[in-house]
């Protein structure tokens, strides 16, 4: 295995100053988000009457609606943004692959066959998708991860590559096949699939929430091991890193934080994919300091993208994953342009 | 290259034939070619299921039609019915996924030899992002008919491959880099078709979500006659241009050293190949994971290293007339779209193929 | 020292500028490689050689200037024959999964088959005399996926070899291969030089190795031929110093006699 050293010596002053200062900022920035998404919508709502709706709830139409949709899906946004950055962050560090994303893994197709399933079998709807979405998710990367690992080896790259392939291409046929056969699943599934945050309420954050925790504990933990698994695996084994323990944490809250992103949004492409890099701009390749980026820039990203869904049509609204797609494809293909990244 | 050998003895010791192959030459060495019995036998089996295939394909279903009573069907003799459903449904159908099922064929081996990379298809160049987006465009927005949906597909797909090779160029086109730029160009085109697909009405959502599918239900001569007639005129293209694709998978420089005229062998092969692409999904939708499946079967089948064009031409054909007749025949009387079938038989497939290549030791 | 442009020689190149995109390697580059020679172009890390091999390999198109091949612009020829007349073995190649060394090497004949004469007698008798030459006959069967690097290595030359060219051009062919493997290279290629007539051009990174078998030695810095000629001419403790920042003694080689560079043993100086 090719050696890759990233530059993990003691970093200069400027660094040492920059990467705080940038973290404070970045905060800052993302409540700023977080104010616009309180405030900004359908019906624009000043900023003193958010805070009495908070403080001092009044039963009115605009305290409820602060209540009940728009501080639930801003901290839904949040929380699923920083999710889907730390998990991307991970799984590029897992896989020493640039381009990987927790796509990868199975968990959408796994998310959304589940789903699929769920429809067609119970008749579920809204708020019922958060389980079998979480739990498709996280069957199907257990089953890519399984059979990436097969053998002596542990999993590589390539093989997670092809063994996500194959599950995603199988669960794919599966919601063909279902939605094809009835048109009402077709109907839940076509709104599902494209991701969003709008209608979502706190039940659903308190769903997901145990979950999120535990990855966001799991992943901080994760820090240091990776920088040692990011020298390559020969290498990092002699520094004493227990190489198939980390991987397998390192899936694990991928699983716990993709899965209840996607439970709680639908699939979200391309955040898990651009935040990590942008976040490598800044603090280079120490994954301590690139894990919280990751999941602050991953939460503006996310929330500023479904406040621009909500202002940029006159009378309806732009789901955030169109949003995040058609914002992240022009940055992903002006990265793959701009540098030599590592080949597949 | 052991120490005593300083002067190259000029007497070779060793047969120089690769393995598995023979010399064939005829007249007087005019003609010196590599035969493979093992390729040839494997081609022989493939031709001989797909036919199977075929005959069960026009003879059986709700309406059973004796084989003997085919010939005579299809000239227009026998029962009323015979002839209908041969004619009218059965044939131009099977004919049309054997067609579709090589140029599918075909056209991946292509693209994973050009990029290098197994996962390479037209689906990852962006293809069949571009052909499925142009044809919900045109069914959602302008509600126009077969014909039309087919031109969208053909007009989407050619921009989007023409934008993603310009994208990708920058001192020339290096296969990732192509591969990467597709990603992100079909992830945009992605969001523009679920966009549509929110704002449309449920039947209509519904017909183009089983157009992106890839179905081969009630497809007529007009099919058979589009897949086929652009077959008879790509598939020579390409089969010249394969021998310089095995010789490019040497990479380009090695490739070079040897004579290949790499940039124009990329840009005709990609244009033939994506062309191909465009009249298989015209015609029958982007049916997924032939494209993807068939070089890889056709290698492992055929045991030779690298792509076999032909090979994977009757790779492709046999396992999209198997999985048709599947499609039709696994919840008769309801006809699934034949993409079903491919994505669950293929990816069990490869899933299976991972499984047992992985049991052992290599890494 | 005089960089001549010998336009009589069958490959050389005049006023080159290389170039990838917009980072410029060499400029106003003069080369002209003497008939059956073995020339061995050296210099530190970086400092064109590769990017010069390329270019007179036409794998890289200069960005102005041109590389002539036996009195014609190399671009001009049609690719098969300019891979008849050159042939090139470069730092990576990649053989596809699976393939059969003598598959590999039959490869070599792509310049000499056409649609029709795919396999001939002759050509398959080039192809057990190239695996001969390099050792390589005894693997015929093995996949080139479970050889070693030198094994791999071998069987890459041999691949280049049955092109059957006069010119040659080898980027760093002994890479990946121990001492004895790496004598065994170089001694093929000075037989295939002295017995064969082959005009060969090879970038090395040992100088000892480049001194004992180069008939031409080509030094660069920094993109810029410094010195060219008889190694034993050429090679100065001064220009080793100039070249590579590396003090030295040069004294002649026990068993040829051609010079050897031995660093200046500075470990007393660091303290």
């Amino acid at each position: 295995m090719a050696l890759r050293a990233p530059t993990l010596t003691r970093p200069t002053l400027t660094r040492r100053v920059l990467r705080p200062t940038g973290l404070l900022l970045a905060l800052g920035v993302l409540a700023v988000c977080a104010l616009l998404s309180v405030t900004v919508g359908a019906k624009p709502i000043p900023v003193a009457d958010v805070w009495a709706a908070l403080a001092a709830y009044d039963g009115s139409y605009d305290h409820d609606v602060i209540r009940s949709l728009r501080v639930p899906r801003t901290v839904i946004g949040i929380f699923v943004g920083a999710a889907l950055g730390l998990a991307g962050a991970l799984m590029q560090a897992l896989t020493r692959n640039p381009l990987a994303e927790p796509g990868l893994l199975g968990i959408n197709s796994g998310a959304a066959a589940a789903v699929v399933i769920a429809v067609f079998a119970f008749g579920a709807g809204g708020s019922a998708f958060v389980w079998p979405a979480f739990i498709g998710a996280a069957v199907a990367a257990v089953a890519v991860y399984a059979l990436g690992s097969r053998g002596r080896a542990s999993a590589t790259p390539v093989r997670l590559a092809l063994a996500g392939t194959a599950v995603a291409v199988v669960l794919q046929g599966i919601v063909y096949g279902v939605i094809v056969l009835n048109d009402f699943v077709f109907d839940r599934i076509r709104f599902w699939q494209v991701g969003s945050l709008a209608g979502r309420d706190l039940d659903v954050f308190w769903q997901v929430a145990p979950f999120l925790v535990a990855g966001v504990v799991l992943t901080l933990c994760l820090g240091p091991s990776l920088n040692a698994v990011a020298l390559g695996d020969d290498l990092a084994a002699t520094l004493g890193a227990r190489i198939p323990l980390i991987r397998t944490a390192t899936a694990l809250a991928v699983v716990l934080l993709c899965g209840a992103a996607t439970a709680s949004a639908g699939p979200i492409w391309f955040v898990g994919l651009i935040i990590p890099h942008a976040a490598r701009m800044i603090t280079g390749p120490d994954q301590r300091w690139l894990l919280p980026y990751a999941a602050v820039l991953g939460a503006i990203l996310l929330t500023a993208a479904d406040v621009v869904g909500r202002v940029v049509l006159p009378h309806s609204e732009l789901e955030v994953g169109i949003i995040t797609a058609f914002v992240g494809a022009p940055l992903f293909i002006a990265l793959v342009r701009s540098r030599r990244m590592a080949q597949l | 290259m052991s120490k005593t050998l300083a002067p190259p003895r000029p007497t070779p010791t060793g047969r120089a034939t690769p393995r598995g192959a023979l010399a064939v030459r005829l007249f007087g060495e005019r003609i010196s070619l590599l035969v493979r019995p093992r390729t040839v036998a494997v081609c022989l089996a493939l031709v001989l299921v797909g036919v199977l295939a075929l005959a069960v394909t026009v003879t059986v279903g709700d309406y059973e039609i004796s084989l003997a009573a085919v010939p005579g069907a299809i000239l227009g003799y026998g029962e009323r019915l015979d002839v209908f459903f041969v004619q009218g449904v059965r044939l131009p159908r099977a004919l049309t996924a054997i067609g579709v099922g090589a140029a599918l064929g075909i056209a991946g081996s292509v693209f994973q030899s050009l990029s290098r990379n197994a996962l390479g298809s037209p689906d990852i160049i962006g293809f069949t992002s571009g052909a499925a987006t142009g044809a919900v465009l045109v069914i959602l927005v302008l509600g126009a008919g077969r014909l039309a949906v087919s031109l969208g597909a053909i007009a989407g797909g050619l921009l989007t491959a023409a934008i993603v090779y310009l994208l990708a160029m920058k001192n020339g086109v290096q296969g990732y880099r192509l591969v990467l730029v597709g990603i992100g160009v079909s992830a945009m085109l992605g969001s523009v078709r679920d966009y549509l697909l929110t704002r449309a009405e449920l039947t209509d959502a519904l017909g183009a979500q089983i157009w992106m599918i890839g179905s081969l239900n009630s497809r007529g001569w007009a099919e058979v006659a589009a897949v086929w007639i652009s077959l008879a005129v790509l598939a020579p293209v390409l089969l010249a241009l394969g021998r310089r694709l095995r010789f490019m998978e040497l990479g380009d420089d090695t490739a070079q050293g040897l004579g290949v005229p790499i940039r124009s062998t990329q840009i005709w092969a990609l244009a033939a190949a994506s062309a191909l692409t465009g009249a298989a999904i015209a015609v029958a939708g982007p049916i997924g994971f032939v494209a993807l499946a068939a070089p890889q079967i056709a290698r492992r089948l055929t045991r030779t290293g690298g792509t076999t064009l032909v090979g994977s031409a009757l790779t492709g054909a046999t396992l999209l007339v198997v999985a048709d007749l599947v499609a039709l025949r696994a919840l008769a009387p309801t006809q699934l779209p034949v993409g079903v079938v491919t994505a669950v038989i293929g990816g069990s497939y490869l899933i299976w193929l991972l499984y047992t290549e992985w049991r052992g030791v290599r890494a | 020292m005089t960089t001549p442009a010998d336009t009589g020689s069958r490959l050389n190149g005049r006023d080159l500028t290389l170039a990838y995109e917009q980072r410029v390697i060499s400029q106003n580059l003069a080369v002209s490689i003497p008939d059956n020679s073995f020339t061995v172009i050296v210099g530190p890390n970086a400092c064109g050689k590769s990017t010069l091999l390329r270019a007179l390999s036409r794998t890289l198109k200069p960005a102005h200037g041109h590389v002539h091949l036996d009195g014609q612009v190399i671009g001009s020829y049609p690719a098969k024959e300019v891979a008849r007349r050159l042939g090139l073995l470069p730092q990576t190649s990649i053989a596809p999964d699976g393939i059969g060394v003598a598959d590999l090497v039959a490869r070599g004949r792509f310049p000499h088959q056409g649609f029709l004469r795919q396999w001939s007698a002759q050509d398959e008798a080039v192809v057990a005399e190239a695996m001969d030459a390099t050792g390589v006959t005894a693997l015929a069967d093995r996949s080139v996926d479970e050889l070693s690097g030198g094994q791999r290595q071998r069987v890459w030359l041999a691949m280049v070899l049955a092109q059957q060219t006069p010119l040659l051009l080898l980027d760093e062919p002994t890479t990946y291969l121990d001492i004895a493997h790496q004598m065994d290279m170089l001694d093929l290629c000075a037989d295939l030089h002295a017995e064969r007539g082959y005009t060969l051009v090879a970038v090395l990174h040992d100088l000892n190795h480049a001194c004992r078998y180069a008939s031409h030695l080509i030094v660069m810095k920094e993109g810029a031929i410094v010195a060219e000629g008889d190694p034993a001419k050429v090679v100065t403790a001064e220009l080793v110093e100039e070249v590579f920042g590396l003090p030295v003694r040069i004294i002649p080689d026990p068993e040829t006699g051609t010079p050897m560079i031995v660093p200046v043993d500075r470990r007393g100086a660091a303290r």
